[in-house]
């Protein structure tokens, strides 16, 4: 009898030598059909595709059943599970203490829109470096099913509720507020929301992606507007966009004016395909615009909303050295015993 | 010195009753009007011709327009603590001058702005007027300088009466303003001219003299904040968030200055720590817990409503174990009122900030130099235990200018706790975020970005590998370990500084910045009823067994605080048993003012038995005893 030795098909890697395994976190322990769990397997492909090194990603949240996904990927990357509202001084502190990390911080529509309203205004108005997500139900899963700021007039609880205040429009506040990278999407649109992350992590400033997330327990029914069915019927694409990473070399081809090409941070490029000629995500106004004329319609704009692929982010405009804070030697943190003297001296 | 002065107001005092460096300056101004430099440049003439002395800035919370008083006070003996009474007033506010000068105890002296007619209150005072406003007009003729300048007409006034030399009290104004030569030329006119006009229409009637002495040499003036500030640079701090508040403020603003100055790399011009004034504490401290977790020496400073606003993010850094550096510069109470006044308030919060089982670690500096070394311990002690560090300082010493040595320059390197190296890896085998691998509750930490395994970082619910639990015995087994951890920092933080007297059957227990008070109110009570007394003066909690063993040895024991509550007497009761615990007792001083020494031996000797109830001396004062014990 002759064997015949087997050679087991080698197993997939990216770019670095990753296998995808790498990229995976704990077992989830969100509601089935949760749309927050549909975000991490997204998150997963990205930084797959994209070949990040997970030990130099730090993930951060505030609290609620989306803050705490971040124990659902990436789990060799350290992770910060903070308090409510609050994940943005945390990261802040992180990416300034190690501005090598590249940060990914995940907030719930309640995380940032009530509690953490105040630290998510001056996170964009700092233009951190870090990928700022909400996964947005439009309640408090984690409290059971309360109507959060971002829920839209009319929409329905459960228990018959209707909420009767205005949304705050995420996307819209970080736009005017200074984010220089703004998108919002839909958990249940894979194709979108990777190209979305992908192009994120090539950005460097704030990312701020409002990503639609239907809350399966609390939020999906008849009568919500944050129900998968609703999503659905109301997501409109902005428009087409080809994601090209910086290590492949691909050309797309367009007509000229057709199309808004932008260079990231890291080389990459995006081409963002103009619908009907009008929308520029270049332009502050036009998003806005955009923004306003879909919500007047009763629809939600997705897409890459704006991009400013060139302005300072946060570390650059503190100056900071080239090393990371945190690993820098106690000869460049302690002045010589002179710079000491010389105080004593001026106090004579 | 006797509060009934025989003076004969119209003669100059003979030599045999002069009072000679050992007298207090009140200057009443108007918040706003400039007095600022006219006091600093008093303060450190005295300073320079070798006096002790020590200032302190009574303000209003306002910008411009209310009342404001400095005080000064010279002493021979060196007591630096405030002084109850005032010897020497400078009347220079309309609206608090009559009670003022009601106030005073009869043979002291007055300079007054000469329309407010102060001469007419009482006979029993020595009263100089001075005309500051025909004066001024001869400094300058722009009306908006006049009102700057004007004030340091006073400090030639009392440089004449008070035997200040002229040379000396111009090198202090060169020294202010040495960067201002257009204002240093107009204000030495302005000295000059009081001087000279003192000269030549003044009778010098009250005993108060300055002589120069020696025991300044070689000393500086700081403030706390200030030395706080260059402990922190020293300590190789390199993230700082903060959001103003008085009378904190100061501190990160100074640390600023000196950063910009001396943490900027040679090479390349860049910084080598990150700054940010936050939107709110709440942020200032969740950056700090940020930069912490990622291994960044990192550090907040405050006061009392930014404590209260830091309660949630101090409890997690507790919880999951990321150091931070928190400074608390104590005020009064919340909200308005008297946010610019000092106080011990914030003792027992701050031992326990947050929901849940948290006790944290205070450094209680009672000297500027302490200020400066404690900052450096605090970042130590964060590092090395893995949580957040106060330091709580107050208004008194934070923002008022104290005399000390020179600091001396650092002689340990800093202490970056137990972060996980790969030799320590192999030493342990296995390596788990939570787990105590040397038995004293400290466990490893890596640090995202750098060298080491990942790990999740959660408040409550982990067991030992930083894994999501919710089992109670994991629970209970991490709480355990926590205390633990506690316990070891017992054998780390600074230990009390213990003044033992053979044979004294009272002892006297304080911190911070009642100190100054309590050295003074020790030799009063010798003095005046031949009572002795030993001294032990905290520096930390968590208490180490110095404190037990010092009540021991006494009868009765008096803890004197600046609050209300007793809040160390409520700390110790947590940790002591109950037969130390019946031999305390409380001499409490919450008015708002530094505690005075006169207040301290008085609340002893009443609950002695050696006096009577203390009686408030004015309005603006007030003495509370208070009996501590079962
Ligand atoms: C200071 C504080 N207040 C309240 C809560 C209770 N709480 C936990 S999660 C949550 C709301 C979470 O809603 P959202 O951010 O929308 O996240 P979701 O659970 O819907 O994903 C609240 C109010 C808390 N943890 N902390
Ligand atoms: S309660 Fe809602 S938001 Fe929370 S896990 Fe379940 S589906 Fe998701």
């Amino acid at each position: 009898m002759s064997s015949t030795a087997v050679t087991p098909p080698p197993k997939k890697t990216n770019r670095i030598g990753l296998e995808t395994q790498v990229y995976r976190g704990s077992k989830t322990t969100l509601c089935a059909g949760c749309g927050h769990n549909a975000i991490s397997e997204r998150i997963i492909d990205a930084f797959y595709e994209m070949g990040v090194d997970p030990r130099r990603v730090a993930k951060l949240s505030g609290i609620g059943c989306s803050s705490k996904s971040p124990a659902y990927f990436l789990g060799s990357s350290h992770g910060f599970n903070a308090v409510h509202g609050r994940m943005p001084s945390v990261a802040t502190g992180a990416l300034l203490a190690n501005r090598d990390l590249l940060g990914i911080g995940v907030s719930g529509d309640g995380d940032t829109g009530a509690i953490g309203i105040g630290q998510f205004v001056h996170l964009m108005r700092r233009n951190l470096p870090l990928i700022y997500i909400i996964e947005d139900n439009g309640c408090y899963g984690l409290t059971k099913g309360q109507f959060s700021p971002t829920a839209d007039v009319g929409s329905k609880l459960k228990n018959g509720v209707v909420n009767d205040l205005p949304p705050i429009d995420t996307c819209a506040l970080a736009i005017e507020l200074g984010a220089t990278f703004v998108a919002r999407s839909f958990s249940g649109d894979k194709k979108q929301l990777l190209a979305i992350l992908k192009a994120a992590i090539g950005h460097r400033g704030t990312c701020m992606i409002d990503v639609l997330s239907p809350c399966v327990t609390f939020n999906d029914h008849e009568g919500s507007t944050k129900s998968y069915a609703y999503a659905k019927d109301h997501d409109e694409p902005l428009g087409s966009f080809n994601f090209v990473p910086f290590f492949e070399d691909i050309s797309v081809e367009y007509e000229p004016g057709t199309t808004v090409e932008v260079t990231l941070h890291d080389g990459s490029r995006l081409l963002l395909h103009k619908v009907d000629g009008g929308f520029d995500p270049t332009s502050k106004m036009d998003a806005l615009r955009v923004l306003h004329e879909s919500a007047a319609r009763g629809e939600f704009a997705t897409g890459v909303l704006y991009v400013e692929p060139n302005k300072p982010d946060f570390v650059t405009v503190l100056n900071v050295v080239d090393e990371p804070l945190a690993s820098l030697p106690l000869e460049k943190l302690r002045p010589p015993k002179a710079a000491l003297d010389e105080i004593m001296a001026s106090l004579t | 010195m006797a509060t009934d002065l025989q003076v004969a107001p119209h003669a100059e005092v003979p030599a045999s009753q002069r009072i000679i460096n050992d007298f207090s300056i009140q200057v009443a101004t108007v918040n706003g009007s400039g007095s600022q430099t006219a006091n600093l440049v008093l303060l450190r003439s005295i300073f320079q011709m070798g006096v002790p002395v020590s200032g302190k800035n009574l303000f209003p919370s306002n910008i411009a327009g209310l009342p404001t008083w400095y005080t000064i006070r010279a002493s021979r003996h060196g007591y630096i603590a405030r002084k109850k009474e005032i010897d020497f007033l400078v009347a220079m506010n309309p609206e608090t001058a009559r009670e003022d000068v009601l106030a005073l105890e009869p043979g002291r002296a007055v300079v007054y702005d000469e329309p407010l007619k102060l001469n007419a209150l009482r006979d029993d005072l020595v009263f100089y007027p001075v005309p500051f406003d025909k004066l001024v007009v001869e400094v300058t003729r722009d009306a908006k300088l006049r009102r700057l300048v004007r004030n340091m007409i006073y400090d030639g006034v009392l440089a004449r009466l008070l035997n200040i030399d002229l040379q000396e009290m111009e090198r202090a104004l060169g020294k202010q303003l040495a960067r201002k030569a257009k204002a240093l030329v107009l204000n030495k006119g302005a000295l000059e001219l009081g001087f000279k006009h003192t000269d030549e229409h003044l009778e010098k009637r009250d005993p108060f003299y300055l002589e120069p002495m020696n025991e300044t040499g070689g000393m500086v003036l700081i403030e706390g904040n200030a030395a706080a500030a260059l402990g922190c640079m020293m300590a190789g701090v390199t993230m700082v968030a903060w959001y103003p508040i008085t009378p904190s403020s100061s501190l990160c603003e100074t640390l600023i200055d000196y950063l910009r100055k001396y943490r900027m790399d040679k090479e390349t011009g860049k910084a080598t720590f990150a700054v940010i004034q936050a939107e709110d504490e709440i942020a200032a401290l969740g950056m700090v817990l940020g930069a912490g977790w990622a291994g960044a020496r990192a550090m907040t400073s405050t006061s009392g409503p930014g404590i209260s606003l830091m309660a949630e993010f101090s409890g997690l850094a507790y919880y999951a174990e990321i150091p931070a550096v928190i400074f608390d510069i104590q005020r009064v109470g919340p909200s308005t009122g008297l946010p610019t006044r000092t106080a011990q308030g914030d003792v027992a919060f701050c031992a326990a900030l947050s929901h849940g089982d948290t006790k944290h670690l205070l450094m209680l500096p009672a000297t500027v130099e302490e200020c400066y070394t404690m900052a450096m311990d605090a970042f130590d002690l964060a590092e090395r235990f893995q949580t957040p560090v106060f330091v709580l300082s107050d208004l008194d010493l934070g923002m008022n200018n104290w005399m000390a040595r020179p600091f001396s320059y650092p002689d340990r390197p800093i202490d970056r706790g137990k972060v996980l190296t790969e030799e320590t890896l192999a030493r342990i085998g296995e390596w788990g975020r939570y787990k105590d691998v040397d038995g004293d509750g400290i466990p490893y930490r890596t640090l995202p970005g750098q060298w080491g395994p990942g790990f999740f970082t959660r408040g409550s619910g982990h067991n030992a590998k930083a894994q999501y639990t919710e089992r109670p015995d994991d629970y209970t087994r991490n709480m355990d370990r926590l205390a633990r951890k506690f316990e070891t920092a017992r054998g780390h933080v600074p230990k009390p500084v213990v003044d033992m007297r053979d044979g004294a059957a009272i002892g006297i227990i304080a911190y911070g910045s009642s100190h100054v008070a309590v050295e003074e109110s020790r030799d009063q009570l010798a003095a005046e009823a031949n009572v002795q007394t030993s001294y032990l003066r905290l520096r930390a909690f968590p208490f180490t067994p110095e404190l037990g063993t010092f009540i021991d040895r006494h009868d009765r024991v008096y803890v004197v605080e600046q609050n209300r509550d007793a809040q160390m007497v409520m700390l110790m009761r947590q940790e002591l048993s109950a037969a130390r615990i019946a031999k305390l007792r409380s001499v409490l001083h919450y008015n708002g003012l530094p505690v005075d020494a006169r207040s301290v031996t008085d609340g002893i000797l009443v609950q002695e038995g050696l006096k009577g109830e203390a009686q408030p001396e004015t309005p603006r004062e007030n003495v509370v005893s208070m009996v501590g014990g079962e």
